[in-house]
């Protein structure tokens, strides 16, 4: 944990890890026994699509729920389904947790191979969604926000992650590939490459302009992208692809290059590991591996009242089981140990002006966060630039009275997001 | 599931810098020491008793009011004890007991407390408390009387009050420097001046108090009281004298920079600390208070509010 320093007269700052040094392979987790996935919609379309226990799936196969949405996970392992059940996901999302009993022989499903020569975005959109990176495929397939500009986004988002830094450096054959494809499905030509300012290496020849980002917190974000690297504001409640453009992680640009140079849907996610003591591994791991079994091949023991993060020490989240899985966009992985927790407080604000000077995009919070206290939501979104919050966290990092500025952030956006919906739907 | 392991499941960020308010408000009564002890080496035991019972009679009252009211006991986090340092610093040596807890109950009862506790008092407890007792009893904070007995080896008159009754000649012969080491009569620890610009570079440098507020509150001392100098140097002092004397640098480095009853903003904070300076000037130069610090920032308190309007615009508003 970086503490506050000693001199705290200019605006400290939270550097990106950089990896340096020749590049290493991530060590491989083993093919565990069980696999889980969880698919962002209810358990209940599951029957409609025959999902379903007993149902025998081979690695790459998709497994679709039904419905309009037509959510799907992407099997990482043969093996035969051992259930299907709901699952209660973040702000209590009603989504569908899907395990399966791995078999012994591996076998590869070919549905993907008839289409993956002639690909085309609907295919991609159909097989490589939750592909290791998760690309936001569907974004670019929205006819209503045509897509102008594609970033490769080659940044990590949170401190103490390499992942996306050792993909845009040690894979840069399949970034290649991944760049191909999308320019063939999406017509689009204008790809950039973010990369951070440090580890640039050669990008001549991958098809896409590289560009540099600064290794300082929270400049990997999107909305900054937008801002340092193609001079665009985001306007509040919009996001990047309301101005045409669309940001896809390196890591996933890698997996669609694999997938259709291969024939075969790419299983391996990689992730940084950070141990409670700090040490950090890269690991590569089967997307649906679940956690303890990662902890167990690095020999990590968590113990009780520890918590396990996904995502980084800024941004992520803390989940309550070892069996939760590794998603495709499950970067990093940190056990901390329950001494190291910082626990918020009941204290108000004293005004000391702290988060001020850190917030990187001007929010009023000592204000703000006096609304939010007291549930005046509306007026917090009103006057006192809600929106504009970019959700790094910062504010609740530096405060000294550990309010827990961030989640109330978080909750008001949920609970307006709700409001205005039930609005919606009364009209 | 009933057998697996408990974890922890907080809110992000996971990380924090450390930093409280405990430790805040330490190191503030840290960086007062130096010009404390000036103080108590100056006045004696006597001192160490004033400022004893103002710290603690302060922490009595804040527990007092955590009690009465019901609340969590807030005194382990440092700011009561604050309170009473600083309102006892700007004490003569003689003030009365119970003028010493009358004074600390106005500062934490009706400075803090009734507003709701820490962070939501619109002024500077301390600057307050003064504020009243000097206007209630006026004799209480007229040095010349206090120090009466007091024969230390420099000057005994109270350097603003001779300006005000007596005019420019009369503190004409006072060298700046001997101010700024404190051979001047007055509060128990706002006579030193260099420890209290050693200890306010201190916590600008650890960034506990906000350097923007200080440095514009002198300079407004420093040019409102050099242009009424230029205009009319023989009815009005110097601006060193202005600086060095009363509760200025106290003021500036340790009452206005006050966190909940200041700004936050950039431009705002200057305007604050430059209302705070001018004030003080404008009240010891054609004002009827002898010295104008506590009410100059007590005036900047209460536009701190609306100054704090002025503030960046965020990343992406749509106005």
């Amino acid at each position: 944990m970086i503490k506050r320093s000693f001199l705290g007269f200019s605006k400290s700052h939270l550097s990106y890890e950089t990896i340096s040094g020749p590049p290493r392979d991530p060590e491989q987790v083993p093919v565990p026994e069980q696999a889980v996935y969880i698919v962002k919609a209810a358990a209940s379309l599951a029957g409609q699509a025959g999902l379903a226990p007993g149902l025998k799936v081979k690695t790459g196969q998709k497994l679709a729920l039904g419905g309009e949405g037509g959510a799907y996970a992407l099997s990482t392992v043969t093996g035969k389904v051992a259930s299907v059940e709901g699952y209660s996901g973040d702000f209590g999302n009603d989504w569908t947790r899907i395990v399966i009993d791995v078999a012994g022989d591996e076998q590869a499903d070919d549905l993907f191979k008839a289409s993956a020569d002639d690909i085309d975005l609907a295919t991609a959109v159909a097989f490589l969604g939750p592909v290791p990176g998760a690309p936001s495929l569907s974004a670019l397939a929205d006819s209503e926000k045509p897509i102008h500009t594609i970033i490769v986004n080659g940044v990590d988002k949170d401190l103490l992650s390499v992942t996306a830094q050792h993909t845009a450096t040690s894979d840069i054959e399949a970034v290649t590939a991944g760049i191909g494809v999308l320019k063939k499905i999406s017509g689009v030509e204008h790809i950039i490459l973010t990369v951070q300012r440090d580890v640039i290496p050669g990008y001549g020849h991958i098809g896409a302009e590289a560009k540099a980002v600064d290794p300082i917190y929270p400049a990997g974000f999107p909305v900054n992208i937008m801002r340092d690297v193609l001079g665009l504001a985001v306007p509040n409640g919009k996001n990047p692809e309301d101005l045409g453009v669309c940001f896809i992680s390196v890591e996933g640009v890698a997996s669609i290059g694999r997938a259709v140079d291969s024939d075969k849907i790419p299983c391996d996610k990689i992730l940084t590991l950070v141990d409670r003591d700090g040490t950090r591994h890269l690991v590569s791991a089967r997307v649906g591996t679940p956690i303890a079994e990662v902890f167990k091949f690095f020999g990590i023991t968590v113990k009780e009242k520890d918590q396990i993060i996904l995502g980084g020490p800024m941004t992520g989240q803390a989940i309550f089981s070892e069996t939760h899985p590794v998603q495709p966009d499950t970067d990093m992985i940190i056990v901390q140990d329950g001494a190291d927790i910082p626990m918020a407080s009941g204290y108000p604000c004293t005004n000391c002006g702290d988060c001020i000077r850190t917030c990187p995009v001007n929010v009023p919070v000592n204000m703000l966060v006096r609304f939010l206290e007291v549930g005046q939501y509306e007026e917090a979104a009103d006057g006192y630039d809600l929106y504009s919050c970019i959700e790094c966290g910062l504010c609740s990092y530096v405060c000294i009275a550990k309010i827990p500025i961030f989640q109330y952030i978080k909750l008001a956006k949920f609970e307006l997001d709700r409001i205005n919906t039930a609005e919606a739907a009364n009209e | 599931m009933n057998n697996s392991k408990r974890f922890i499941v907080s809110h992000a960020p996971f990380w924090h810098d450390g930093s409280s308010i405990f430790e805040k408000n330490y190191t503030i009564m840290l960086a007062a020491l130096p010009a404390l002890f000036l103080g108590l080496a100056t006045y004696g035991g006597l001192a160490v008793g004033v400022i004893a019972l103002s710290v603690s009679s302060a922490i009595f009252w804040e527990l007092a009011m955590n009690h009465a009211t019901k609340r969590p006991i807030t005194i382990g986090d440092g700011q009561a004890a604050l309170i009473g340092l600083l309102f006892g610093m700007m004490l003569p040596v003689t003030m009365p007991w119970w003028a010493v807890i009358t004074g600390t109950l106005v500062a934490v009862v009706i400075g803090k407390e009734i507003f709701g506790g820490i962070g939501s008092n619109p002024f500077n407890p301390a600057a307050l408390s003064v504020a009243i007792l000097m206007v209630s009893w006026k004799d209480l904070f007229n040095f010349d009387v206090m120090l009466l007995n007091y024969d230390l080896g420099f000057a005994m008159a109270y350097p603003l009050a001779s300006l005000k009754h007596f005019g420019v000649e009369s503190v004409a012969h006072i060298d700046p420097l001997e101010l700024l080491f404190g051979r001047q009569t007055g509060g128990i620890g706002s006579t030193f001046g260099m420890g209290l610009i050693l200890g306010g570079f201190f916590l600008c440098l650890r960034g506990f108090i906000r350097w923007e507020i200080p440095v514009s509150f002198l300079a407004g001392v420093f040019f409102t009281a050099l242009m009424f100098h230029i205009v009319d140097p023989t009815r009005f002092a110097g601006p060193f004298f202005h600086m060095f004397t009363g509760y200025t640098l106290i003021g500036a480095f340790f009452l206005a920079t006050d966190d909940s009853s200041s700004p936050v903003n950039f431009i705002p904070m200057l305007l604050y600390g430059a209302v705070g300076g001018i004030m003080t000037v404008l009240i010891r130069n054609i004002g009827v208070y002898v010295d104008g610090v506590v009410l100059a920032i007590l005036v900047a308190n209460l536009l701190s509010p609306v100054l704090d309007k002025i503030r960046p615009k965020a990343m992406g508003k749509v106005v």
